[in-house]
């Protein structure tokens, strides 16, 4: 295992460079290509920015550390393509906030990762360019939809990689392939430059080995961005704290029989590991929980038709060849820009909008979702942090969900109530079932407590080389 | 009686407002693209870019809780930011950010007066912060898009349908205009389409209890073609109806060359806008303290003016006039306010309200270089018999000539040779000199038979000798004691 400390460390003494560093992350990008977890790498300006630091004149908490951007952060050095056809071509004229932030701390992209095409998917199965295998069975999926991040860093290609999460897609692939994964307060870090999926639910944040690499990339990523009006004021320090006793509830409504046992088994024990440490464990209620999964798919497809209106074929993207009029130009451009779950998602999207079911849906899940936050600010008055599995069974197997678009919704479960509350939540790596599959718990906390849970999940690591 | 005079017709106006930013309502992009080639003032925001997030002008809301103010409106203490979905080249993100559920600004009302000097009291129903889309250029087979436009922050003003003849809307849309340009809340640039007004018109039998059908005439860029639309959507209407046809609620177009409408779309096109909140935008928090704050800076509007006025006894159109440019209307109140109702102030208005606009310098005006004081002592000089009317008039566009520029109107006066006589012994020496004239005797002669009006080929004289210095009335009073 790779993390952040080895690598500035081994610049710091000499023992490596920048560009030794850069090299070798490329090097084993390449050496795992049957992944495909990577779509294209930029070792061009890898290498240069490398070659900055190595002459001092880049500096920064993260000089020289190699890490990877999902692509549907707007990056320069390759296409920005969010793993679909409609921006298979495009070529990002700006940088999002966040990799410019990191990039300003010295961090190195050496490459962009894939997804579901625009981050609609909980299996990397959606891209356009074909899936991404799971790191510790190639014949399971990588989860997602931030699959290929998620992969990168359990493979030791780099040690972190970024994601975005708007209902679970770093959580759950975190969960797959046993590494860490935030999913921050929403405003945490800036939404700018990354291709919008859920306006109201999208969050920015990063795969890791250990909750101290997580913190040290959120905390260089978070923090007010005067482009993005929804970003928090930063109260993200980036660092590990000493815990005092928690108290912590595990909801029960996410351990009933329809969870794999194994994952139940897992999450208990991490509970007894809590216990163990002082902390508080029991049992609590939040009935809506059960709700949220519906809610979510209101809520979200309405946003996502709304924020895939402007992939037009007009000014940039993908555009019809066949197209004869303007009303083709759209209607083909989209047709042949789009995966089925997109336009799936744009379907839902457009009809719980339209006038007559506008009240009837989109108004009627937003009133569900403001219980659903008071549910959990009522939790949050006795508790300090819940507890729930961060997916309902390890990694399913390639194909085995693509053709029922409902049960592939159902891996959701656990991760959209705090993504629609707007919650910080991670996922921990707990342990595997007895096929050594990764089994990730989920840690969720009242806003901004980002820093506790990472804090929480730090006291209880187990120590790893 | 015709049979039009058996109808009334009802009116509702939306109009456009373009705010007089410097920057575009979500980005920030220059928003004057007045000279600008195509597609110059567009930032990655108005390109809706993948990524890209709107980020609120604070100047865009500063003016339009103005223009509540000139709308005698409430402005919200939250407000929000919706989005409005359609497919079109001059937008770019597939959506219009507009506020559809919570407007910025609350129910108001206007009065707009007429010529008659009567007022129509037009309420506001609301308006609500826009942005502007692009513009789209057609050719023969294909169209250009350009998008400098597109983002320029809009308040959409929609009044109640309390509009009732052709003048009214007219009368409205001017009065709104004034309004709007007073508040500094826009640039006022018809030309430019600062300022767009979409004209519902639907026409019912007289006493009828219901409103009939309506059509919306969109995208009128002038008071006169609002005007002109509502007359012709009037009288078509009930042409169709007094053929027995019906009028359908359809979208029309204004054709100013054939100064008429033409259908566009019927309602049964009308799209589905998909209206969602935007959860990009935080809500407009706004309170009691920061909107007063806000509206203490704006100047005093037309309808004050109006009342300060009154007493002056102005015809409509000089008041019009005059109000036509702000800096006018400031510097003659101030002249009121100094002199009171009086013929010193009068006389001002009338220079302004009949000369040609191009014969004045507004700039001058707003600068003050031709300012309160000097028109006063202008006007005073007539007064005081020391300027003729004409010579006065004369003197009052010298004010705005290069040539006599910053100078006092005494001194313009003495320079033109302008100056009155009325030093009695001066005049005396004139009038015997005319009076004695042979070439006078036939006049004289005529007044003393009782034709009195024959003194005026006298005074005629004594000016034309005097090089028109002459006070006229001291020259007349001279040859009545002499003859």
């Amino acid at each position: 295992m790779i993390t952040i400390g080895h690598i500035l460390s081994r610049i710091k003494s000499g023992e490596s460079s920048a560009v030794q560093e850069v090299e070798a992350a490329l090097e084993r990008a390449k050496a795992h290509a049957s992944y495909h977890a990577l779509l294209e790498l930029t070792p061009e300006r890898a290498l240069e920015r490398a070659k900055l630091v190595d002459e001092g004149a880049l500096t920064g908490k993260l000089a020289g550390v190699p890490f990877v951007v999902k692509d549907n952060f707007l990056a320069f050095g390759a296409p920005t393509t969010a793993a679909s056809n409609m921006l298979r071509n495009f070529d990002a004229p700006y940088q999002a906030t966040v990799v410019e932030k990191l990039e300003q701390e010295g961090a190195i992209c050496i490459g962009k990762s894939n997804l579901d095409a625009f981050a609609h998917g909980g299996s990397t199965e959606n891209s356009a360019f074909g899936p991404t295998n799971n790191a510790i069975d190639t014949t399971r999926v990588a989860g997602g939809s931030s699959g290929g991040s998620a992969v990168v860093t359990a493979l030791d290609i780099v040690p972190f990689a970024l994601g975005s999460d708007t209902g679970g897609s770093i959580r759950q692939p975190a969960s797959f392939n046993g590494v860490y994964g935030i999913k921050p307060t929403y405003g945490t870090a800036s939404r700018y430059g990354v291709v919008a999926m859920a306006s109201s639910t999208d969050t920015m944040g990063c795969f890791a080995h250990t909750a101290e690499d997580t913190a040290l990339v959120m905390g260089v990523m978070a923090g007010r961005d005067s482009k993005d009006m929804t970003s928090l004021p930063d109260f993200f320090d980036g660092s590990i704290h000493p815990m005092n006793p928690m108290k912590i509830g595990i909801i029960k409504e996410t351990m009933d029989n329809s969870v794999d046992e194994s994952v139940r088994a897992v999450t208990n024990t991490y509970a007894d590991t809590l216990r163990a440490a002082g902390h508080t464990v029991e049992e609590v209620s939040l009935p809506i929980v059960n709700h949220a999964l519906a809610m979510y798919y209101i809520i979200i497809p309405a946003e996502v038709s709304s924020n895939l209106a402007r992939y037009d074929g007009v000014r940039y993207g993908h555009r019809s060849e066949a197209a004869k009029t303007l009303a083709e130009v759209y209607s083909l451009s989209r047709a042949e820009g789009f995966m089925s779950e997109n336009k799936r998602r744009i379907l839902i999207g457009s009809f719980v909008l339209s006038q007559g079911f506008f009240d009837a849906y989109y108004l009627q899940a937003q009133k569900a979702r403001t219980l659903l936050i008071q549910g959990f600010e009522k939790l949050f008055e006795t508790y300090d942090a819940l507890l729930t599995p961060t997916a309902a069974a390890p990694a399913f197997k390639l194909g085995e969900n693509t053709e029922d678009p409902l049960k592939m919704y159902m891996t959701d479960v656990m991760t959209v109530p705090a993504s629609l509350a707007g919650l910080p939540a991670i996922s921990v790596p707990a342990g595997t079932n007895e096929q050594g599959l990764p089994i990730g718990v989920q840690l969720v906390g009242p806003l901004q407590s980002d820093n506790t849970l990472l804090s929480l999940a730090a006291s209880v690591e187990e120590p790893r080389s | 009686m015709s049979v039009y005079d058996e109808y009334d017709m009802t009116i509702g106006i939306e109009c456009h407002v373009q705010l007089a930013t410097k920057t575009k309502l979500f980005s920030p992009a220059d928003n004057d693209a007045r000279d600008a080639e195509p597609n110059a003032k567009v930032h990655e925001i108005d390109w809706g870019l993948p990524g890209v997030l709107p980020v609120l002008n604070e100047e865009a809301v500063c003016l339009a809780v103005r223009a509540g103010k000139a709308l005698n409106a409430a402005i919200a203490p939250i407000s929000r930011f919706d989005r409005k979905h359609y497919f079109y080249p001059d937008l770019p993100k597939g959506y219009q950010i507009s506020q559809m559920y919570q407007p910025i600004i609350l129910a108001g009302h206007i009065d707009a007066p007429l010529e008659d000097d009567s007022v129509v009291k037009v309420r506001i129903h609301h308006a609500h912060l826009e942005e502007d889309a692009g513009k789209l250029t057609h050719f023969s087979d294909y169209s250009l898009v350009d998008l400098n436009r597109a983002g320029t922050p809009l308040i959409e003003i929609v009044s109640e349908p309390d509009i009732h003849s052709a003048a009214e809307a007219r009368a409205y849309a001017t009065e709104l205009y004034r309004l709007m340009t007073y508040a500094g809340v826009t640039h006022g640039n018809l030309y430019h389409g600062n300022m767009r007004f979409d004209v519902n018109i639907s026409v019912a039998k007289k006493g009828a209890t219901e409103l009939g059908k309506r059509a919306e005439v969109k995208n009128l860029n002038s008071f006169r073609s609002v005007e002109r639309a509502a007359e012709y959507e009037f009288k078509r209407q009930v042409d169709l109806l007094e053929s027995g046809e019906k009028v359908v609620q359809e979208t029309r177009g204004w054709n100013d060359d054939k100064q008429i409408t033409t259908s566009q779309r019927s309602k049964e096109d009308a799209q589905d806008y998909r209206y969602m909140p935007d959860a990009d935008i935080p809500p407009i928090v706004l309170s009691d303290e920061e909107i007063t704050d806000i509206q203490a800076s704006v100047p005093t509007l037309p309808g004050e003016y109006r009342k300060r006025w009154k007493d002056l006894n102005l015809d409509f159109s000089v008041v019009n006039t005059i109000l036509e440019h702000q800096p006018v209307a400031i510097t003659l109140d101030s002249v009121v306010q100094d002199q009171g109702a009086n013929d010193v102030a009068k006389r001002v208005f009338n220079w302004f309200s009949s000369v040609q606009a191009d014969d004045i310098d507004i700039a001058a005006v707003a600068s003050g270089l031709v300012g309160p004081q000097r028109l006063t002592e202008l006007s005073e000089m007539v007064s005081s018999n020391k300027l003729s009317s004409t010579g006065a008039k004369d003197i009052f566009l010298a004010l705005f000539d290069e040539i006599y520029k910053g100078m006092a109107p005494e001194d313009i006066a003495k320079e033109k040779n302008l100056l009155q006589v009325s030093d009695e012994s001066a005049i005396a020496t004139i009038v015997d000199e005319v009076l004695n004239d042979p070439a006078s005797a036939a006049s004289i002669a005529d007044i003393k038979a009782g034709k009195d009006k024959a003194i005026g080929y006298l005074v005629g004289q004594i000016m034309k000798k005097s090089q028109g210095k002459a006070n006229p009335s001291l020259a007349q009073k001279l040859i009545r004691e002499r003859l």
